[in-house]
C-alpha cells in the first residue's frame, strides 16, 4: 500500500461576509474536501472561478486556517509542526507572476528569502544555493541583481519557482502557474515544472482551469464545483470514463484544436455558477441537464464507480 | 465578390521615449460578408492595435498608414470625425475583452444600450427604444430582461456583462463585429455559451466578424479563416482547416505544438516543444526575418533578408522556406 505524502481530511472553510448594517452572512467556500497525494505524483484540480480552488491551496500551505478538518503531511498533522518545519515540506507557486514578486527587491533577495528566514546557513551558502537553483530553472547568474520590472512574465514565474525550490520541499502547490502566460511561454514553464518534479522528486497539487494542461501533466484529477468535489479519479477515469454531468460539461465546453475533433452537436450547459447561496440538494442542480426531483431535496454523496473513481450524482449510474 | 472590409499594408507606429515602435507592419487582410476571420497571436503581436486602428480608437501618439483601408465604400483613413462616429457603432462595432470594466459603472445597463440607438437612430422614440433594448437582451439569451435592464454592471456576473456588451454591439445591426478576446475573462462553460451566441448572430444576421484571440481552439471552432500574427506582422493566413492541419509557417507550427491539447494521449507528460527565447523588441528589431532568432529551421538567408508575403494556392505565408505537409521545410 502506497502511503500518501499529503492528506486533506474533511476540510471546511466558512467565510463571513459583512453586509450593509453589519449584517453578517456566512459563505461556505469549502464543504468538506478530502483527498490525498502520493509521493512524486501530480494531482490536478479543475473547476471554474469561485469553486474554492485557491482557498483550498491557501489552506494547504497554511495561509488560511480551515474552519474544520485537518491537513496531514507524511501522516503528521501540520498543526503540530512548527512553521519552519512546515515550510520545508510544502511550498507554493502563485498565479500572477506580476503580483507575487516584490518590486522593490532584486531577484536574488526574493529567491533567498525563504532560507534567510528558515535556516541557519551563512550568507555565502545561501547565495551559492540561490545561484544553483537559478541556473536550474533557467535564470542566468547576472539576473541575481535585477529587479522584477526587468523580467518578462515567464522569467518572473521562474523566479517564483526558484523561490519555492529553495526550501527543498517535498510538495508544491501550483495555483494556476501558467494561466497568465502566453502559449509558447506556457509550454516552457510546464516543461520546467515537469523537469524539476523528476529531479527533486516533488509531489504537485496542480490547480488550473485549463483542462488540456491538466490532462497533460496530472496523474490524478479532482473536479470541484462550488466548494465540493464532484468527481475524482485517475486522469484516465476522469477524462475518458467521465461520470459527473459537470465534468462532461467542462470537457464539452473546452474548444478543440484539431478540426477533426470539433463536433457540431455539442451540448452546452445553461446558466452560470450560483454562489453565496446555500441550496438544498445537489449544488449543480440549477445547471444540470439531467436534473430530477431527487436532486432538489437530497444531497448526493460521493460514490465509487471503479476502484479509486468517485463521483457525486444521483442520476448517473 | 467585393470584400466588406479590405486592408492593405496597414502600418501603425507609436512614438515612444525610446524611439519609434512599429506595432503593426504591412498588414493585409480582408473580410467578406458573413465571414468570420480569426486573428491569433501572443501578447504584443499587434492584434488589438490593428483593430483599434480600424475603429479609429488609437491615441494621438500613433501614426496609422495604409494603402487601402476600405469598409464598404468608406475610406476609413479619410473619414471626418462625424462620419467616423456614424460608422463606429453603426456599421462596425466592437466587443472588448473585459466586460466588467468596459461598461460604465454609473449607469444602468439598459440606458447604456439605449445610448447607441439614440445616437445612431435618433428618429426612434423612447418607448420603441425601450422595446428594442428588451428584444436585444432577449436575443443575447438573457431570461429576466426586466431585472437586467434596470441593473448596474456590478450587479451582473462577467458572463451577463459580456451578453450586455454584445447586445450593445448589435443594437444598430452592424455589418461587422470586431470581438477582441471576447471570452478571455470568462470561465469555459460561459465561454462556450458566449461563442455559441456570437456564432448564432453570424449565422442568422449574416454579421461578419473579426475574432481576435490567443486561444487557437476558439478560432478552430468558430472561424472560417485564420490569420496568425507575430511581432506586428501577419505570418500566415488561410482557411482554418488547412492552416491547422498543415501549417506552412514555422511560427504557426510552433504555436500549435506548444499547446498541450494538440498532443495525443501517448505523449502524456512528455516535454512540449516550444520556441526558445522571447518575442523580439520591436524598437531594436532583429535583422532579416523577425522569427529568425527563434526559428528551428533558420537558414543564412533568413538572418539578412526579410521575407515578403508569398501567396501559394490561396494561402498566404511570410517565409522563405515554407513547411511542407510533413512538417519540415520543403
Amino acid at each position: 500500500m502506497k502511503s500518501p505524502i499529503l492528506q486533506a481530511i474533511d476540510l471546511k472553510k466558512t467565510f463571513s461576509i459583512r453586509k450593509t448594517w453589519n449584517k453578517v452572512q456566512s459563505f461556505e467556500a469549502l464543504k468538506g474536501i478530502s483527498f490525498s497525494i502520493e509521493k512524486k505524483k501530480t494531482l490536478g484540480l479543475v473547476g471554474e472561478s469561485g469553486c474554492g480552488k485557491s482557498t483550498l491551496a491557501r489552506i494547504l500551505v497554511g495561509i488560511v486556517e480551515p474552519t474544520s478538518g485537518e491537513v496531514l503531511i507524511d501522516g503528521k498533522s501540520v498543526q503540530s509542526m512548527d512553521s519552519s518545519e512546515y515550510r520545508k515540506k510544502i511550498q507554493m507557486i502563485f498565479q500572477d507572476p506580476y503580483a507575487s514578486i516584490n518590486p522593490r527587491k532584486n531577484a536574488g533577495t526574493i529567491i533567498s528569502e525563504p532560507l534567510v528566514i528558515n535556516s541557519t546557513l551563512s550568507k555565502q551558502e545561501i547565495r551559492d544555493r540561490c545561484l544553483s537553483i537559478m541556473s536550474e530553472v533557467g535564470l542566468r547568474p547576472e539576473f541575481y541583481q535585477r529587479y522584477a520590472h526587468m523580467f518578462s512574465g515567464g522569467q518572473r514565474q521562474r523566479i517564483g519557482i526558484a523561490r519555492a525550490l529553495m526550501m527543498n520541499p517535498s510538495i508544491m502547490i501550483c495555483d494556476e502557474p501558467v494561466s497568465a502566460l502566453d502559449v509558447s511561454i506556457q509550454a516552457q514553464v510546464l516543461n520546467l515544472l515537469m523537469k524539476i518534479q523528476d529531479e527533486h522528486e516533488l509531489s504537485y497539487l496542480f490547480i488550473s482551469h485549463d483542462l488540456s494542461v491538466v490532462r497533460h501533466i496530472a496523474d490524478d484529477v479532482i473536479v470541484m464545483y462550488l466548494g465540493e468535489i464532484v468527481e475524482k479519479g485517475t486522469r484516465q477515469q476522469v477524462f475518458y470514463e467521465t461520470k459527473h454531468p459537470y465534468t462532461k460539461a467542462l470537457l464539452e465546453s473546452t474548444p478543440h484544436i484539431r478540426p477533426s475533433e470539433v463536433s457540431s452537436k455539442r451540448k452546452l450547459i445553461r446558466g452560470e455558477v450560483v454562489g453565496h447561496v446555500s441550496v438544498q440538494g445537489c449544488s449543480f442542480q440549477s445547471r444540470c441537464p439531467l436534473v430530477v426531483d431527487r436532486c432538489k431535496t437530497e444531497k448526493p454523496e460521493l460514490r465509487q464507480a471503479d476502484s479509486g473513481h468517485f463521483f457525486s450524482c444521483h442520476v448517473v449510474q | 465578390m467585393k470584400p466588406l472590409l479590405e486592408v492593405q499594408n496597414l502600418s501603425v507606429q507609436f512614438d515612444t521615449l525610446r524611439g519609434k515602435l512599429p506595432a503593426v507592419q504591412q498588414l493585409s487582410f480582408s473580410v467578406t460578408e458573413g465571414e468570420v476571420l480569426g486573428i491569433v497571436g501572443e501578447s504584443g503581436s499587434g492584434k488589438s492595435v490593428a483593430n483599434l486602428a480600424l475603429m479609429g480608437l488609437l491615441p494621438k501618439s500613433s501614426h496609422v498608414s495604409a494603402d487601402t483601408l476600405r469598409f464598404q465604400d468608406f475610406d476609413l483613413l479619410r473619414l471626418s470625425s462625424k462620419q467616423r462616429r456614424s460608422v463606429r457603432g453603426g456599421l462596425i462595432s466592437m466587443i472588448f475583452q473585459d466586460p466588467m470594466s468596459s461598461l460604465n459603472p454609473c449607469y444602468r445597463v439598459g440606458s447604456q444600450i439605449e445610448e447607441s440607438i439614440n445616437i445612431h437612430q435618433p428618429e426612434v422614440d423612447s418607448s420603441h427604444r425601450r422595446q428594442h433594448v428588451e428584444q436585444l437582451l432577449q436575443a443575447v439569451g438573457i431570461v429576466d430582461v426586466e431585472r437586467v435592464y434596470r441593473s448596474y454592471p456590478h450587479e451582473l456576473s462577467g458572463g451577463m456583462c459580456q451578453r450586455v456588451m454584445i447586445a450593445m454591439a448589435i443594437a444598430c445591426n452592424p455589418k461587422l463585429i470586431i470581438a477582441d478576446e471576447p471570452t478571455t475573462a470568462l470561465d469555459v462553460t460561459i465561454q462556450a455559451q458566449i461563442l455559441e451566441l456570437l456564432a448564432k448572430l453570424n449565422r442568422e444576421k449574416k454579421m461578419s466578424m473579426i475574432l481576435v484571440t490567443h486561444d487557437i481552439g476558439v478560432v478552430v471552432e468558430h472561424a472560417d479563416r485564420i490569420m496568425v500574427m507575430y511581432a506586428g506582422q501577419a505570418v500566415e493566413t488561410g482557411k482554418v482547416d488547412e492552416v491547422i492541419s498543415h501549417p506552412q509557417h514555422p511560427y504557426t507550427q510552433a504555436l500549435l505544438h506548444a499547446l498541450p491539447g494538440y498532443h495525443s494521449e501517448r505523449e502524456h507528460r512528455t516535454p512540449l516543444p516550444s520556441l526558445a527565447g522571447l518575442v523580439p523588441d520591436l524598437i531594436h528589431r532583429p535583422q532579416g526575418c523577425l522569427l529568425s532568432p527563434r526559428c528551428p529551421f533558420v537558414q543564412d538567408r533568413c538572418k539578412s533578408e526579410e521575407p515578403s508575403i508569398e501567396i501559394v494556392s490561396g494561402r498566404v505565408c511570410r517565409c522563405f522556406y515554407p513547411l511542407g505537409s510533413s512538417g519540415d521545410p520543403s
